[in-house]
């Protein structure tokens, strides 16, 4: 097991944060095996899940923290920090190894300065890592902001950096 | 007259611009004034010709692939509305060899029909099965899936049938049916392709395995890695309720099943069944002890019924067509077809559908067509990231479950990824072990440690610090992993280690 792709500094939630969090709980407490599920709704909102929203999710579910915390911290998907404006999570595995995705993950590490797990330096771009998208006879493959992409190149990285960049200077780019 | 036009939606199209493909069709037509129906279905599996486009003409469906947005003016201009030749032209879909040469029955209707149509599944042979079960008593139900021979697709290759029987056989008032949709092994795609191309199969599937052990609730743990198949499932299942397929009356006959579906979180081990029901239970996906076995203590301590997606696609065609008309394909012990699926790099990468038997060659060359990059294969990794590395000396050996295993290695779930001649295979051995110490999920010592100790072993090797003697190390740790380890995670992941070792060593004495 490693720790979680993003287990920097916990950042404070907000009211607005919370907010989330408290919705997230009050549609989906009931249900059986509740937890992921709530992780789940929280990310898709916030891009990450806030550590110090941990204590009223215990309680909401009447688990210790300690469960949440180890819940949370298993599963590489779920992050404590947010994210740059665009993630992309780049194939690791066999199948696009096959095709070259190493030296696309070196190239992004050099290039760009974003070692799996971390954010480019212009910081536009989380770069995470993924083991497989069942797209392998298409690799190398990444999503980018969930969208599926093949046969990437170093060109079409560069492409896509390019792109982060612009979205993350636009108005609102940085949520 | 209107024309249809077949445009894929299938994740692997999506992802070389089928979209693209498909608004660029709709808005030439426009702007022509051309009456044209663009029917979005899943693919026929030959993904190296994604986007394949396909257009309905009075003398079948004839392909044009791959296609991109901007060839679609040209594609027009040369008449492929009627069918007419082009440079991406293919000719009638079904006659393309490599479609032509496979036995598609758990893939008959992928590729053809727009997915979530649920009148055109079944217009295509949709429902019989189910209502074949319902007809039958829950011990008929059983026996046919035992006598067909489907064996759990997910890799392990137990005999399903067996497992229903026991559930069947256990007294409770609850039962499920938890369909194991965490296709992680790299290489694989078939699952992917399955809930994309043909999700009422799959629910179908579930809902028969609901009516013969006696299990009104189904759950499906799809992986986050899948959005596109998250989308066209949930879809799905909100039509099949709405159709009356799920819910309190299925098919009007007062049987109650209904699915529900979650999503993983990027665990290679909740594809493990026992870690896979901790996580539908929301806990930490750490490995059970068996016994005792989920068909009698499953999800919530449940009996419940663990199948992977395509056993379950596989149940309503031997409902519907019997179980000894499936046992009629295959050889030995390993009955039917399985949806192979070629990776890596390869010339024709995709799924194919063909009884168990053939060889590696014929699928590596005679479907693949051999590398992409037109250098030499060297490896072939067999069955995913647990699964044995095979020099090109070895692929002649016919796949099925036992002959592979007697060759040291398995079928596993048929996935199969392939390397060129630049392929170090010490690297590959690395990996294997790197890949296990992320994804182990600790629980177990040979496996959590094991596979850290294996990462700097191989390291030493490559970097030849006492290379003899830390091979021999190497090997000594892959025999504590494979024999003492909780589950197949830690006790499989020697297999590419040692493989990559006994039929490469040269990799291992560079530097």
């Amino acid at each position: 097991m490693q720790p979680s792709a993003h287990s920097g500094l916990a950042v404070a939630a907000t009211p607005a944060q919370l907010a989330v969090v408290d919705a997230a709980l009050a549609r989906l407490r009931d249900l059986p095996g509740a937890l992921l599920p709530i992780f789940h709704a929280i990310q898709d909102e916030l891009g990450f899940v806030p550590t110090d929203s941990l204590p009223r999710i215990a309680e909401a579910l009447n688990l210790s923290r300690a469960e949440v915390h180890g819940v949370l911290t298993f599963y590489h998907d779920f992050r404590t920090s947010p994210p740059a404006p665009t993630v992309v999570k780049l194939c690791r595995a066999e199948a696009c190894q096959a095709v070259g995705c190493r030296s696309l993950e070196a190239h992004l590490h050099q290039a760009h300065g974003a070692a799996m797990g971390s954010t480019t330096h212009c910081g536009a771009l989380t770069l995470e890592p993924v083991y497989c998208l069942g797209n392998c006879a298409l690799g190398p493959s990444a999503l980018v902001d969930g969208k599926l992409v093949a046969r990437l190149t170093t060109q079409r990285l560069d492409a896509i950096v390019a792109a982060a960049k612009q979205k993350a200077a636009a108005p609102g780019g940085r949520s | 007259m209107t024309v249809t036009v077949y445009v894929p939606r299938d994740s692997a199209a999506l992802s070389v611009g089928a979209d693209l493909v498909a608004e660029a069709i709709a808005a030439h037509a426009a702007a022509t004034k051309q009456s044209v129906r663009i029917v979005r279905n899943g693919s026929r599996g030959m993904l190296w010709l994604e986007p394949l486009v396909e257009v309905e003409t009075a003398t079948g469906r004839i392909a044009y692939g791959p296609v991109q947005a901007e060839d679609v003016k040209a594609l027009f201009d040369s008449g492929f509305l009627h069918g007419q030749p082009h440079a991406l032209c293919h000719g009638k879909t079904e006659s393309i060899p490599y479609f032509q040469k496979q036995t598609r029955l758990v893939f008959a209707r992928i590729g053809v029909i727009d997915p979530l149509d649920t009148a055109a599944y079944q217009a295509h042979g949709g429902l019989i099965g189910l209502q074949k079960a319902l007809a039958l008593a829950p011990m008929a139900i059983v026996d046919e899936v035992i006598a067909s021979g489907l064996r759990g697709r997910g890799g392990a290759g137990f005999p399903a049938g067996i497992k229903w029987k026991t559930t069947l056989g256990v007294n409770d008032s609850q039962k499920y049916i938890a369909c194991n949709a965490d296709e992680g092994d790299s290489g694989t795609f078939s699952d992917r392709m399955g809930i994309e191309g043909d999700p009422y199969a799959l629910l179908e599937g579930m809902a028969i395995a609901g009516i013969a052990v006696g299990a009104t609730q189904g759950y499906i743990y799809l992986r986050s890695e899948y959005p596109d198949a998250k989308a066209v499932l949930l879809e799905a299942i909100a039509r099949a309720r709405a159709s009356g397929w799920l819910g309190s009356n299925v098919l009007g006959s007062g049987k109650s099943f209904d699915v529900h579906v979650r999503i993983g979180a990027g665990a290679y081990i909740c594809g493990e069944e026992t870690a896979m029901l901790e996580s539908l239970e929301g806990k930490r996906g750490v490995v059970r002890s068996k016994p005792p076995l989920p068909a009698i203590s499953g999800l919530w301590g449940k009996p419940t019924v663990v199948n992977n997606v395509m056993t379950l696609m596989s149940v309503p065609w031997i409902l519907a067509h019997g179980g000894a008309a499936y046992a009629a394909h295959g050889i030995g012990r390993s009955k039917g077809t399985l949806p192979f699926q070629l990776a890596g790099n390869i010339q024709r990468g995709g799924l194919v559908e063909v009884p168990f038997g053939c060889t590696l060659n014929q699928l590596i060359h005679d479907f693949g067509g051999g590398t992409a990059s037109g250098r030499k294969v060297r490896a072939v990794q067999v069955g995913g990231p647990l699964g044995a590395y095979l020099p090109a000396s070895k692929l002649d050996l016919p796949l099925d479950y036992e002959t592979f295993a007697q060759a040291g290695g398995m079928v596993g779930h048929g996935g199969i990824v392939v390397f060129d001649d630049t392929v170090d295979m010490a690297e590959q051995a690395r990996y294997a072990m790197e890949f296990c110490k992320i994804e182990s999920c600790g629980k177990c010592t040979p496996c959590r440690i094991g596979s850290t100790r294996g990462v700097e072993v191989v390291d030493r090797i490559r970097s030849g610090d006492r290379r003899e003697e830390s091979t021999a190390l190497l090997r000594d740790l892959c025999s504590t992993m494979t024999h003492a380890s909780l589950c197949a995670m830690g006790g499989l992941t020697p297999m590419p280690v040692l493989s990559a070792l006994d039929h490469f060593p040269e990799d291992f004495r560079k530097g």
